[in-house]
């Protein structure tokens, strides 16, 4: 009886495109997604690296060579940008669940905290590194 | 009611059941992830651009070795319920199943890789 009606169920909504208007709240919060997901990308980058590292130093060469060329540099920009992106995103998560901060105006605020506190911290990371 | 907290009593609701707790562990790897990220950045940032033998000897010191493992354990699982939440929402039937199994394969792999480099790197 479970399978009565599989497959036919009411869909929610997808939240961009001509259904909803884009705002700052589902903005941001797709992006969170998107970068996580990316996140596991730059996961395989840095693995490989190690596992280039732990092998010998010809492979090394190699990865290390990948990862510091321009594309190479690119890419560890964004995914920088991503991480401390999503990391923002997940602080905004905790802090609603703690049940602060989930006014609309706040949230908005928030949104606009996560791309710009990103950007800042990546500019950091690289004065830095 | 009352000596009852709200997540006792949302747990095992819902059709799947297990919304709640795993709502509460990407909650948990969440705060976590504000500590690990900062210090995982700034801490591969140094190694990443150093010649062979500074990183090697940079993944011999506790604290890199640690760090690293630790980051790679907690984001990469932290990453793979986000992928898992995407693919549950957007991709179903057998293509979803498919694919939530390929991106378990791929996070564990990654983990057991980065786990035996450092390993290898810190002995």
């Amino acid at each position: 009886m479970a399978d009565v009606n599989r497959g036919n169920r009411p869909l929610s909504p997808f939240m961009i495109g001509t259904y909803y208007r884009p705002q700052m709240t589902s903005i941001s919060s797709i992006m969170v997604r998107i970068t996580g997901i990316a996140t596991l990308g730059t996961a395989f980058l840095v693995v490989c690296w190690l596992l280039a590292a732990a092998t010998s130093p010809d492979a090394f060469a190699v990865v290390d060579g990948l990862l510091r060329s321009f594309v190479g540099d690119i890419l560890m920009l964004c995914a920088t940008w991503a991480i401390w992106y999503h990391m923002l995103g997940r602080l905004r998560h905790v802090i609603w669940d703690l049940g602060y901060l989930v006014e609309l105006d706040v949230s908005q605020k928030m949104g606009w905290g996560m791309f710009i506190g990103a950007t800042v911290l990546t500019i950091i990371t690289v004065l830095v590194v | 009611m009352r000596f009852l907290t709200d997540r006792k009593r949302a747990q095992g609701l819902g059709s799947g059941r297990t919304g709640t707790h795993h709502h509460w562990k990407m909650m948990i790897s969440s705060a976590v992830l504000v500590v690990l990220v900062p210090l995982f950045v700034f801490t591969f940032g140094t190694a990443l651009g150093r010649d062979y033998e500074t990183v090697l000897a940079f993944f011999a010191r506790p604290f890199p070795a640690i760090l690293t493992a630790l980051t790679a354990v907690v984001v990469i699982l932290h990453c793979k319920s986000e992928a898992d939440e995407a693919i549950i929402d957007y991709v179903h039937g057998t293509p979803g199943k498919l694919l939530i199994v390929a991106v378990g394969a791929l996070s564990y792999t990654l983990i057991a890789a980065a786990l035996f480099a450092l390993v290898k790197l810190a002995l």
